[in-house]
């Protein structure tokens, strides 16, 4: 009894287990191609989850943005309509691919496969439990980032090969955007890894013992901004605006091409909030992870749908951004205050481990409590100091149309009396 | 040689490699040379891989697929003209593949000749990236070379910026 | 294990499509393509030695670092200025560049 709790207890090493046994003993392959086959076996596994979960997103999307409309979302298909996503994708496959004329085929062709690729290849260094995860590359969060930069390529074909003008200037707007929301998306990223000194996921996530959000609040507020950019979600939606520039790369494109688009961004920006839940919030830490690393993976999913869901409300309630607020947002003021935030960080950080006694890098909950304190204190004096910079900002903008508008003013009832 | 997975990944990658090379400097369309340019350096990240080297090989589809090849799209997307019917190779491309022929013909008689049959004898440390993150930090290792790098790169970014605004 | 000279064999025809890439094309854009091919046929050079014959020294791959960056330097200036031709002479054929000639 005791054993089948203890093998219930760490469930996906009890069927690694499995499987090798069944490789090896019933079918009676070798150890190394028994392992080959059953890592083929979880990274199909992987691919398909990620884009299954896809139908419970889109749903929950739905729902929740309708509910902070206050209408009530799909209720047709099924109960409280959990069909209708199905339902969608289901039009989408039986819809003709529409190949516009004079489009070049390959590109045109390629640009949705590369997109998605570049999608579902993050999940494998998602660690979704101490014993669960696609391969821990020791340089994880750099993987993540190079190939997450895939998909500004993608964009690029899309928006060429559909031969179309509003397509292409759709898709120099969007790669506009997402390489100006790479760097401090990079930045933000370098604050987990400074912090746990190491680009593996797992050793992210076990570094965590207090989860980063704590530590360092500005750095996961950047990250989160710059990430919700590199998906395209409103508010930083202009790649598809779709009153603006009627769907941007999109246009040209029906069907299941279509579909794997859509796909691939509701998916991203699920993936990105996986991210953040990773590096920021603890991953699958939680009560009692360590000792049943079942429960690992409950832990994740229930964080990452949390961090989910504040998207989703975000997307709702705020307005698109235009295009060169997008950039000059980015560049001059979220590179600079991550710059600065990084700078800042270390060097407390290592004033704090030269300085103050019983300071400690890692280590339990206890053991982190100095450094945590320290490093959020640098964050809110530097957010602060952001934060009254901006507003300073809006109050000299506000002066200065004022006085432009008095000046105005006063030559325009000049003008009138020398008439 | 045995077929290992080893091999086998190493042949998919030296066809992509190649093929891609191929098609980048016989490409009519020029689009399609910066696709089979994206292939060719998507190749080379995987022989990186294989040479465990896995930092240099995230690096490479960072750098280069995520920035430059890019780069190189946009700006052949930027300065189509109207096409009349142009070649793409000038008049002195017999010399110019008899060159490229003979310089591979004496590089690989180098190669044979000299490195045929060379196995890895020592393994590769498993904290070289913690290594290498220390020397460029430290005057011993690479600090001076990566302070020169970065001002080139800021230069390339000055310059870059001045010559192409109007 | 696969040896070392299939390696450079790869390195080395991709340098020398590189090469043809750079003497034999018209458009500015693709020779600098074949510029970029000769620098990743160096890079993996490179980083072959350097797993091949002295692993646990670091200078291979930071050799190659330093390649990529100058590489990402000069591609980003050389485009640049292919633009600005662009924009003053409306023609991007390497040949047609040609009004300091004697």
């Amino acid at each position: 009894m005791a054993d089948v709790l203890a093998s219930l207890a760490d469930i996906y090493t009890t069927i690694g287990n499995l499987l090798t046994r069944l490789f090896v003993d019933v079918l009676g392959a070798s150890p190394e191609l028994a392992s080959g086959i059953i890592k083929f076996l979880g990274a199909g596994l992987l691919a398909t989850s990620v884009l299954l979960i896809l139908v419970f997103n889109i749903w929950f999307e739905r729902k929740v943005m309708a509910r902070i409309q206050d209408r009530i979302g799909p209720n047709r298909v099924g109960p409280w309509g959990i069909f209708q996503t199905v339902a969608d994708l289901a039009k989408l496959f039986t819809k003709e691919i529409i190949i516009p004329d004079g489009a070049d085929l390959v590109p045109f062709m390629i640009a949705p496969v590369i997109s998605v690729m570049s999608v579902v290849l993050i999940w494998a260094v998602v660690p979704f439990a101490p014993t669960l995860i696609g391969t821990d590359l020791n340089i994880g969060a750099l993987y993540f980032v190079a190939v997450s930069s895939l998909g500004v390529v993608s964009i690029l074909l899309a928006g060429w090969s559909s031969n179309n003008k509003y397509a292409l200037l759709g898709a120099f707007r969007g790669v506009a955007m997402l390489v100006s929301y790479e760097v401090p998306f990079v930045l933000a990223l370098l604050v987990p890894v400074i912090l746990s000194g190491s680009m593996r996921m797992g050793d992210i996530v076990r570094a965590q013992s207090i989860p980063f959000l704590v530590v360092m609040p500005v750095a996961a507020l950047i990250f989160w901004i710059a990430s919700v950019a590199e998906v395209g979600r409103q508010p930083f939606d202009v790649i598809e605006g779709e009153s603006e520039i009627v769907s941007g790369y999109h246009i040209e494109y029906s069907g299941f091409a279509f579909a794997m688009f859509y796909a691939a961004e509701w998916a991203h920006g699920f993936t990105v909030c996986a991210l953040m839940t990773v590096l920021f919030l603890g991953g699958w830490r939680g009560p009692g992870a360590e000792q049943i690393p079942t429960l690992g993976i409950v832990y994740f999913l229930g964080k990452t749908f949390l961090v989910y869901f504040f998207q989703v409300w975000t997307r709702a309630i705020l307005p698109r951004m235009r295009i060169d607020h997008i950039l000059s947002f980015s560049w001059k003021f979220l590179v600079p205050l991550s710059l600065v935030l990084l700078v800042l960080s270390v060097l407390a950080d290592k004033l704090g481990q030269l300085y103050i006694p019983g300071y400690a890098v890692a280590g339990s909950f206890v053991d982190l409590l100095p450094r945590t304190a320290l490093l959020l204190v640098v964050n809110l004096i530097v957010g602060g100091l952001a934060a009254l910079w901006v507003a300073g900002l809006g109050r000299r903008e506000r002066r200065r149309q004022e006085a432009a508008l008095s000046v105005a003013s006063i030559e325009g009832r000049a003008a009138q009396q020398a008439r | 040689m045995t077929i290992t997975p080893e091999t086998v990944a190493f042949a998919i990658m030296s066809v992509l490699v190649l093929g891609g090379g191929l098609g980048v400097v016989s490409s009519r369309n020029l689009i399609h040379a910066a696709l089979y340019l994206a292939l060719t350096l998507f190749g080379v990240a995987g022989l990186f891989v294989l040479l465990e080297a896995p930092f240099l090989a995230a690096v490479q589809v960072l750098v280069y697929l995520g920035a430059i090849a890019v780069l190189v799209t946009i700006t052949i997307m930027v300065t189509r003209r109207l096409m009349g019917i142009t070649e793409n190779v000038n008049r002195q491309w017999p010399v110019a593949a008899l060159i490229a022929v003979l310089a591979a013909a004496i590089l690989g008689f180098v190669v044979i000749s000299q490195f045929a049959g060379v196995y890895p004898t020592q393994a590769v440390p498993p904290d070289t990236i913690e290594r290498m993150g220390q020397s460029f930090a430290s005057h011993q290792g690479f600090l001076l070379p990566f302070e020169v790098a970065s001002v080139l790169l800021l230069a390339a970014m000055i310059g870059a910026i001045v010559v192409a605004r109007d | 294990m696969i040896p070392l000279h299939l390696y450079l064999l790869v390195s080395a025809g991709l340098f020398c499509m590189g090469i043809y890439g750079v003497l034999a094309r018209r458009n500015a854009v693709a020779i600098l393509m074949g510029i970029e091919l000769m620098l990743n046929a160096v890079n993996i050079n490179l980083v072959a030695f350097w797993r091949y014959i002295s692993p646990e020294s670091l200078n291979g791959q930071v050799f190659a670092i330093f390649v990529f960056a100058v590489a990402a330097a000069e591609a980003a200036v050389g485009l640049a200025l292919i633009i600005s031709i662009y924009r003053n002479r409306e023609t991007v054929i390497a040949e047609d560049v040609n009004i300091l000639k004697w």
